[in-house]
């Protein structure tokens, strides 16, 4: 036979992927500069922002669509980012940015994307009059609109914790959930406050297109938490260096297919290829859970002692397999533990064995961080800060991305579900403590940089 | 590896019965693909069938393909999957 010849089981094992273990393209993300559609006049930067992203992305739909019938792999979503908007509007004279959320709301919608990201902010050092606009936006912007994803990066490991924007962001979440009270605070999981935000990452709903990309990208996310969960299952009894092994070759295979459609999709929309985020994106659907890889690999329920060594090796495990696998890794890159996408995750917080304390320490060696967690509606918006503080100094001391994501549910408590439907999912509202935190946050100003040497 | 090869592996899973060779293959010839190459095995009681197949001729596309593979399939009661062969060869080939 000519060319490559393949063996019976290997050819069973990639259809076994796909067709029982959810195996799929979590997403095709199109990065997209906006650089050059500033205008002193907010309509017209908004309408030249709408124009530009309908250009480049009109075929990315219809590309994607192809890709997946033509190699039979799923590719879930097809979705943009753009430059964070506060640097392309802050040329306007405009006091408020909610047209430019409505206009790329539009754009997503014209282009037939579910989610464009990018309505955003980099202030980890200082707000600029811009970055000040935009944060206040957020409310009404992801009130009115549908598609539109925003993000915050509040501190980094160069330049520290910015408190004061910690704070504000703690106020700003708590206004974005009373103003989507009627659908669960549904507001708040479109907003990702981040230290060390990832300028290539493809996942929604924190993606945005940093200012050292190209005018056009595509970026792809894998996903494929059902494989890697088959392969543990598979291996009950052989010791955690080999685990680490057989994960690591799963994560092998299926970083490949992300490389392969990244590289298609490429080809096809005469758009250069960025990275492959090889992270493990978990869904709501029943063994497309990582909490159960944690549990397959033997504790009984996630949250309990354990689960932070348990992902630690797994989320090494899948960057050392998918490294390998494509020629430029980027974006988060890990395992994602998000909350309420998560079946295991769902139960394990509903049953009271994770609690948010033990997902806090988890997060120090995974990718992301409090993801899609619900907590009580009448948390008070120090205590949102100082949860997001938290989470910052994990990433600024381990030089390492973390982001939350909290929903104060309207009008809920612990005991409570949010529903939100689809790839987002529910979740259960998990307690805080109720312990103040407000003198430490209303203090303000910046945390410094951590000293980068003597690491202990 | 840039988009060259019109190559497709075809895999065919169910109840082993008379006749599934043959009914594949016609599809496939109807469909003006080129069969190059075909292995079987039987795994416990389900008949693995694995065909790697050349569409440069084809009359249809990989799409249209799958639709007809699948009405076939239907009929026959098994599994038919269909997929381009860089599939195979990025995930077990470096």
């Amino acid at each position: 036979m000519r060319g490559v010849h393949f063996e019976p089981e290997e050819i069973l094992e990639t259809v076994k992927m796909v067709q029982m273990e959810n195996l799929d393209i979590r997403t095709i993300t199109m990065g997209i500069s906006l650089r050059d559609c500033a205008h002193p006049e907010l309509a017209r930067c908004a309408q030249r922002s709408y124009e530009k992203v309908c250009r480049h992305a009109e075929k990315l739909v219809r590309v994607g669509d192809e890709l997946e019938r033509e190699y039979g792999i799923p590719i879930i979503n097809r979705r943009i980012s753009v430059t964070p908007i506060a640097l392309v509007a802050e040329s306007s004279v405009a006091e408020d940015y909610v047209l430019m959320a409505q206009a790329l709301d539009r754009a997503a919608d014209a282009v037939g994307v579910n989610f464009i990201g990018g309505f955003s902010a980099l202030v980890h050092k200082g707000l600029t009059h811009g970055d000040r606009i935009l944060i206040d936006s957020l409310p009404e912007a992801l009130a009115v609109t549908e598609r539109v994803c925003a993000s915050v990066n509040v501190a980094s490991t160069k330049a520290g914790i910015n408190m004061t924007a910690v704070g504000r962001m703690g106020e700003v979440i708590l206004e974005c959930a009373h103003r989507t009270s009627d659908r669960d605070g549904l507001g708040c999981a479109k907003l990702v406050v981040f230290c060390n935000a990832a300028e290539d990452n493809p996942f929604m709903a924190g993606a945005f297109h940093g200012i050292g990309e190209p005018e056009c990208v595509i970026n792809v996310g894998v996903s494929g938490p059902g494989a890697v969960l088959s392969a543990v299952r598979r291996a009950p009894q052989v010791d955690l260096g080999e685990l680490a092994a057989i994960i690591k070759r799963t994560a092998f295979k299926i970083t490949r297919m992300g490389e392969l459609i990244g590289r298609r999709a490429s080809e096809r929309l005469g758009v250069p290829f960025g990275i492959v985020d090889l992270s493990l994106a978990p869904t709501p659907a029943l063994g497309d859970s990582v909490a159960q890889i944690l549990e397959a690999m033997g504790l009984e329920r996630v949250g309990t002692h354990g689960s932070t060594a348990a992902l630690a090796m797994l989320n090494d495990a899948v960057k050392k397999g998918g490294a390998m696998a494509s020629s430029h890794v980027g974006g988060l890159s890990g395992a994602f533990i998000p909350v309420s996408e998560d079946i295991g995750m769902i139960e394990a917080a509903a049953a009271g064995t994770l609690t948010l304390d033990k997902l806090e320490a988890m997060t120090c060696v995974c990718s992301v961080g409090l993801d899609m967690v619900a907590v009580p509606g009448d948390t008070p918006a120090a205590t949102l800060a100082a949860i997001i503080a938290d989470e910052a100094a994990i990433g600024m001391v381990n030089r390492k991305t973390t982001a939350v994501r909290i929903i104060p549910a309207p009008g809920k408590g612990v005991g409570d579900f949010v529903e939100f439907g689809g790839l987002l999912g529910r979740a259960p509202v998990m307690p805080v403590h109720r312990q103040a935190s407000d003198a430490f946050v209303r203090r303000g100003g910046r945390i410094p940089a951590p000293i980068q040497a003597l690491n202990n | 590896m840039s988009e060259k090869s019109n190559r497709i592996i075809v895999t065919v899973l169910g109840q082993d019965r008379t006749g599934i060779i043959a009914e594949t293959s016609r599809a496939l010839a109807d469909a003006g693909v080129n069969i190059v190459d075909i292995s079987q095995t039987v795994l416990g009681e389900f008949f693995v069938m694995i065909m790697l197949a050349d569409m440069s001729h084809a009359r249809v596309g990989l799409g249209e393909l799958k639709t007809q593979l699948s009405a076939k399939a239907g009929q026959l009661g098994l599994q038919i999957n269909a997929q381009h062969e860089d599939v195979f060869k990025f995930m077990h080939r470096v």
